[in-house]
């Protein structure tokens, strides 16, 4: 069967996306061979369209034919269909799974959310409080860090796990944020365990070669607010 | 040990909350034994506090004293700590399991989002915004049941499983609503496999033992209401009285009621 013992893995997805991001870290933490692919989303593609009806976004995983949507739902997916390759994504114990998967939402539910409202809420006043509520967001992780760590490296413990994962899907953007703005959301005068986090995340053999160029995704993000501009002048 | 073999057990809930509701239900369909508190959301418990201190929302299950907060995370852990009692929430299989979480994650992150802007939207264009979006989502979700159901009378198949019970959780609520309004939400006429399994699963003793009255979600509702309108009026009565014969707020000015 083509791709070895883990059957066909194809990965449909787009270089500069941090939930596709959070898939390629899974799959590259566990060492599980895929065919990655490329989607234009201006153009998307008949297998995109067909895996993915609903949404219609990237990433979707298709395994054997059968495709996975939403990025915490592949996740998951990876840990079980791949049980018997490399670590474990999530703990053992139920209850620590259960905090694994709390963490995991709240990533998505608040600080995801209050970061995209930093940047593109409608009013000033609508971005202040994405700001406010992302950075209390922050801190809060950085309590949830010290909580599931135990004083080891990763939210996972001594390796990385699921809520690593979520989180450091989102790294790259989050230098970018920090370039483009001049601060360092992950500071390491107030969120110290975050800051070491991030080192240690970056720095891991199966991360390091997965992540996206930062000066890379700076220029895509210049390019984007750039042609929403002028579309918003183009409108008034 | 107390409750004996699934351990001690408690529920904090309220009483008209979908999210406690389906917590509930998943108890009830494991045959899990716990204790019910409910929570004064105005005056919270000291409990409910350090148990969600995140959130300081319900539902939260405290097993063996140790707290779960999230409906979703919730019946996962039920699903995996009762694992040797009563039938099993989630199916078998990977892939069958990965459909189920993007259902569940579908209900909430689309459908309930959808309705919640049809209701509560800023603007008449917002709610009907909201309603276009929860139409088209219901739609897909009687497509969700087809794929899911193969024929069967549930979404988890022969028996009620996670889909069944996030969807559930909401089902009568959307009784409640469907009554306030005189609209069918799970139309027979287009969408036939819905209406079954809202039939379907209302009827299950599982489920009777626990789903609130209809009729006291709409008074419930009703009052919440009549308290938000009369908040609003007072909120727009002190504004003038503010600023005096001024007919339209430029909304900038801080104001407080």
């Amino acid at each position: 069967m083509a791709g070895g013992g883990n059957g066909e893995v194809k990965l449909l997805g787009m270089w500069a996306s941090p939930f596709v991001l959070r898939v390629r870290l899974a799959l590259s933490l566990k060492g599980v061979s895929y065919e990655y692919v490329e989607e234009d989303l201006k153009s998307k593609s008949e297998l995109l369209l067909k895996s993915n009806p609903v949404h219609t976004k990237v990433p979707v995983l298709i395994h054997n034919g059968k495709p996975v949507c939403e990025s915490s739902v592949i996740l998951q997916y990876i840990d079980e269909a791949f049980a018997g390759i490399g670590p474990s994504l999530l703990p053992a114990d139920p209850h620590d799974r259960a905090v694994a998967r709390f963490w995991a939402a709240y990533i998505d539910d608040k600080l995801l959310k209050a970061s995209s409202q930093a940047s593109s809420g409608k009013t000033e006043e609508e971005k202040a409080e994405g700001a406010k509520q992302a950075a209390a967001a922050v801190e809060t992780l950085e309590g949830a860090l010290k909580e599931c760590s135990k004083g080891k490296p990763f939210f996972g413990g001594d390796s990385a796990g699921y809520v690593d994962l979520m989180l450091g899907g989102l790294l790259p953007w989050v230098h970018v944020g920090d370039a483009v703005k001049g601060v360092k959301t992950f500071d390491p005068a107030t969120t110290p365990l975050l800051a070491a986090w991030a080192d240690s995340f970056g720095a891991l053999d199966a991360v390091e070669p997965v992540m996206p160029e930062v000066g890379k995704l700076v220029e895509f993000a210049m390019a984007m607010m750039s042609h929403a501009a002028a579309a918003a002048a183009a409108t008034n | 040990m107390a409750g004996g073999g699934n351990g001690e057990v408690k529920l904090l809930g309220t009483w008209s909350s979908p999210f406690v509701l389906r917590v509930r239900l998943a108890l009830s369909l494991k045959g899990v034994s716990y204790e019910y508190v409910e929570e004064d959301l105005k005056s919270k418990s000291q409990l409910l506090l350090e148990s969600n201190p995140v959130y300081t929302k319900v539902p939260v299950l405290i097993h063996d004293g140790k707290p779960v907060c999230e409906s979703l995370v919730i019946l996962q852990y039920i699903d995996e700590a009762f694992a040797g009692i009563g039938p099993s929430l989630l199916p078998e299989d990977p892939h069958d399991r990965a459909v189920a979480r993007f259902w569940a994650a579908y209900i909430d992150g689309t459908f309930l989002k959808a309705s919640g802007q049809a209701s509560s939207g800023k603007t008449e264009e917002e709610k009907a915004e909201g309603k276009k979006h929860a139409a088209a989502a219901v739609d897909n979700l009687e497509g969700a049941l087809k794929e899911c159901s193969k024929g069967k009378p549930f979404f988890g198949g022969d028996s009620p499983g996670y889909v069944d019970v996030v969807l559930g959780g909401v089902l009568v609520w959307l009784h409640a609503g469907d009554e306030m309004k005189g609209v069918k939400t799970f139309d027979p006429a287009t969408t036939p496999l819905l209406a079954v399994w809202a039939e379907s699963f209302d009827a299950l003793d599982a489920v009777e033992a626990v789903m609130p009255d209809v009729s006291k979600l709409v008074e419930f509702a009703m009052a919440w209401i009549a308290q938000a309108a009369a908040t609003a009026a007072a909120a727009a009565a002190a504004t003038k009285g503010v600023f005096g014969s001024r007919t339209k707020w430029n909304g900038t000015e801080p104001f407080r009621v």
